[in-house]
């Protein structure tokens, strides 16, 4: 009897692997890399029957642990979204290749503020996607924003009902701004008074979580958070009592975007897509499923008026001027992370 | 008689803590909101969503798949790998006991990168195997480390007894060790699926395209938010396990019955 | 016979030197290099990685991950081992039940049951609200040290649970009705009689428990909100945040270290080596 059941698993097991693991069709197949909750389904099965192709479509959370998959090769994807630090890193080591514009006409969508950025200055390797900003989203009730400034997240009438991000470069980009320095700044005088400014804020912070804190501002177990402005749309529509600010001190600007890898054998087929993604009927579908801010000029027409009056989601252009982006680390995150880590061996 | 009643309420105390979060994944993913915390009314949205969601169903696919391979391969391993090292002596079985258990000693991210640099320098293609392999190697040690207190304790008496009766080596194997060591096979068995199951830095390393786990796709969902999708299929598996157990339940307690007498008048 | 049966293991001591013994030693390699020296096909050996460990900062975080983790062990043992008791002395039809029960919850996604932690412990938490609707104040559980400690017990009982009722199951009932007749009492039988027994589980336990603690970082980044980092959470932002894989080698290196060194501490326990874990 046991055997019986045990040679059932095995032959049950292989049927399954064989089923499921082996994808023995004739289609062409695009691979593809994204974050998770980023974009909307049932545009990939329209693609897929549009042409005849099969996407396998895989999902991260910190584009560090993509890098470390790409960078040794032991993943193999036609088309990635990450983020412009990230896509200015792999740009800088060869692991893009750049882009067939006459393949992607869409591209004439993509706004110009959203162009010509630091990580990638001639726009060849990279499409936009989704873009936003760093902000503090609050709960009206109970705070009072009117010093429109990053010094809120230091007040001490908010003990404990503070959040701060897990994300050392969010968090010390909140005290750099506050202190008038950059945000990629590797000045160690001006780290360490960063690192200063967070170690006085600990014991107001109630936990440093970059996952799932709009989820907390939403039942009101917190006052204030900080996150990015996509997050905060989501949460405003499930309470009224949000807001969201981006200080006056000045916040980054962050740029989600599509890439190819360089292992890729699909390079028409990605480029394809891509082009499908820019379209602005599908942008508006994708902005339906993710809520962040869009890059598409003709997208943000046609959006709902509920969106349009939301502050995270509808960035003022003129604060653009005053954001600053997020450069690779790579040579200077050790700064970082040891003034990080002796944070959180206080 | 009060120690009976105390006995009883202590399990009952330790499984409302182990059951708790449970029941709580269970209640919220009958949830009309995403709220993890809310309870905003009943609906089944959850479930209907679960059937067409393609990318869970299929993370829930490899991950029992690698799980059921993964421990059925390891058992086997391990036991045969067991009763060998079992048979050394000394330097030569410290040694080999010592190398074992790194896996079981590591961090998981150091098992699963070393793994990585591994399959890379061999310019192996990363994929659904690359990814059972590595649940086989770190799911062996345990599987060992099950058996072997359990082939310690057998009687050596017994397997002589059993060949100068004119038993070949391989028939008191099969009938006199196997037998002996049969709970610690299981327990390693159910260790191996139990890790496996549940692995998820040492299988985002060493897996393919396309290719992922349940562990991996809730903890890309950390950035925004763990979808109750995912609370459904939980409670789907633990429904489906628990009346597994029960049937199980009822058929073993029918042949137990009748073997308990004739041991005991041995 | 014994001979020959050794040769069984021989296939798998080719697979462990591939698959466990050579990352193992591309670990070693990563920790006495430097970043620099990676790219260059002469390589550097240093202690360099090792020294950067040893400052204040870091020792503190080490302790830190060993006490929490040895508390957690602590109170793993005191909760378990009654239960290990209670299943081994229950009904034989029920105690694969019991255990089985014991092991199920595992089986359920560890992330998903963290997160309903979250949602039990939170300030407007199920727990809270229980407590508001009593009339009690509300406590502040989540995302606290004792909130880490608790996700530790919780996730790692049953491995200690278990190795302790196999040792119990196996006892001779002959040795404790001798103790009986020789006038024993039930606590006297228990100190010296099924404890000392059931020592070679009491260790596996230990061991079983007291690992995966140390190196554990979901539990301190969900529950504890990440207020203290842990020589988990500091390999992970090593390796893939800082990708300095070589810092993060040196410390794995030394955990590995500290936990094979308190095994060989166990073992001395374990005086008839019935645990199975042997060293040195």
């Amino acid at each position: 009897m046991k055997r019986k059941l045990i040679l059932t698993f095995l032959v049950l097991s292989l049927i399954i692997l064989a089923a499921t693991g082996c994808s023995s069709e004739e289609k062409q197949t695009l691979s593809i890399l994204n974050y998770d909750i980023y974009i909307d389904k049932s545009l990939l099965t329209e693609f897929e029957k549009a042409n005849d192709v099969t996407i396998k479509y895989d999902t991260y959370s910190t584009p560090e642990e993509m890098y470390i998959k790409v960078k040794s090769g032991a993943s193999k994807y036609d088309l990635i979204i990450s983020s412009e630090y990230m896509i200015e890193r792999m740009i800088n080591e060869k692991l893009v290749n750049k882009l067939n514009f006459d393949n992607i006409p869409n591209y004439k969508y993509i706004g110009e503020d959203f162009k010509n950025h630091v990580y990638d200055p001639d726009n060849e390797y990279s499409v936009p996607y989704f873009w936003g900003t760093l902000g503090i989203l609050y709960n009206k009730k109970t705070v009072d924003a009117s010093s429109d400034s990053w010094a809120m997240l230091w007040d001490e009438n908010h003990a404990q009902k503070i959040i701060m991000m897990d994300s050392q470069r969010d968090s010390f980009a909140a005290a750099l701004k506050l202190l008038g320095y950059s945000i990629n700044t590797v000045d160690e005088g001006e780290l360490d008074e960063a690192k200063e400014l967070l170690i006085k804020q600990r014991p107001l912070v109630m936990a440093y979580i970059t996952d799932g804190s709009p989820a907390i501002m939403v039942t009101e177990e917190a006052d204030m958070a900080l996150v990015w402005s996509g997050e905060a749309v989501a949460a405003m529509s499930e309470n009224e009592n949000l807001d969201f600010v981006i200080p006056k001190e000045g916040s980054n600007i962050w740029i989600d975007a599509m890439v190819i890898p360089s292992t890729t054998q699909n390079q028409e087929l990605a480029e394809k897509f891509i082009n499908f993604l820019c379209s602005t009927e599908a942008t508006l579908r994708n902005i339906d499923e993710v809520w962040y801010s869009t890059v598409h000029t003709e997208a943000i027409k046609q959006v709902d008026e509920e969106l349009l009056n939301n502050p995270a989601f509808n960035i003022p252009k003129e604060d653009i001027a005053k954001m600053e982006m997020l450069r690779d680390p790579k040579e200077f995150i050790e700064l970082y992370t040891e003034r990080w880590t002796e944070l959180m061996a206080q | 008689m009060v120690k009976k009643y105390l006995s009883k309420i202590y399990m009952g105390i330790i499984f409302i803590f182990l059951y708790a979060p449970i029941i709580v994944l269970g209640v919220f993913s009958f949830n009309e909101s995403k709220s993890r915390g809310n309870w905003t009314g009943f609906s089944l949205k959850w479930y209907i969503e679960l059937f067409h969601d393609h990318d869970i169903r299929m993370a829930f696919y490899y991950t029992i798949t690698i799980a059921i391979i993964t421990a059925i391969v390891s058992t086997i391993l391990g036991t045969i790998a067991a009763i060998g090292i079992n048979a050394m002596k000394g330097r030569q079985q410290a040694l080999i006991l010592n190398v074992n258990y790194l896996p079981v000693v590591n961090p998981d991210i150091v098992t699963g990168i070393s793994l990585m640099i591994l399959y890379i320098s061999f310019n192996m293609d990363f994929g659904f195997m690359t990814m059972l392999l590595s649940h086989i190697v770190f799911s062996t040690p345990y599987v060992i480390l099950s058996i072997l207190p359990k082939l310690k304790q057998l009687d050596v008496h017994m397997t002589e007894a059993a060949m100068d009766l004119g038993a070949t080596p391989m028939y008191a194997l099969r009938k006199v060790i196997l037998p002996e060591i049969k709970p610690g096979i299981i327990t390693g068995f159910l260790m191996a699926f139990t890790l496996s199951i549940d692995d998820f830095i040492i299988s985002y390393f060493t897996k393919g395209e396309g290719v992922t786990n349940l562990s991996i796709v809730i903890y890309s969902m950390a950035r925004r938010g763990v979808r109750p999708t995912i609370n459904a299929l939980s409670t789907i598996m633990l429904i489906v396990v628990l009346l597994l157990m029960i049937l199980i339940n009822k058929r073993t307690n029918g042949h137990d019955k009748p073997k308990k007498i004739y041991r005991s008048e041995v | 016979m014994k001979n020959r049966t050794k040769y069984f293991a021989y296939p798998y001591v080719l697979w462990i030197f591939l698959f466990i013994a050579l990352p193992a030693f591309l670990v070693l390699l990563y920790s006495i290099t430097t970043k620099e020296s990676n790219g260059l096909t002469t390589i550097h050996f240093t202690l360099e990685n090792f020294k950067k460990f040893f400052q204040p900062m870091y020792l503190n975080i080490l302790w830190d991950s060993i006490y929490l983790a040895a508390i957690s062990t602590i109170i793993c043992l005191i909760l378990g081992y009654p239960a290990a008791l209670i299943i081994s002395r229950a009904h034989v039809s029920k105690r694969n039940t019991l255990l089985f029960l014991c092991i199920l919850p595992m089986w359920m996604n560890m992330l998903l049951r963290t997160y309903a932690w979250m949602t039990i412990l939170g300030n407007n938490g199920i727990l809270n609200n229980i407590f508001a609707f009593l009339g009690l104040p509300r406590f502040n559980m989540l995302y606290t040290r004792g909130a880490t400690v608790m996700g530790m017990v919780y996730n790692f009982i049953p491995f200690m649970i278990l190795p302790i009722y196999t040792a119990l199951s196996k006892m001779d009932k002959a040795l404790l009705e001798a103790a009986d007749d020789l006038g024993a009492d039930k606590r006297t039988v228990f100190r010296k009689v099924i404890f000392p027994l059931s020592m070679p589980g009491v260790i596996s336990g230990i061991i079983m428990v007291f690992m995966p603690a140390v190196s554990t970082f979901i539990i301190p980044q969900l529950l504890g909100g990440n207020k203290s980092m842990m020589i988990g959470n500091l390999v992970e932002k090593l390796f893939i945040l800082n990708g300095d894989w070589n810092f993060g080698s040196a410390i794995s290196i030394v955990m590995m270290l500290i936990i094979l060194l308190s095994m060989s501490i166990m073992n001395k326990f374990d005086v008839d080596k019935e645990g199975g874990a042997r060293l040195w």
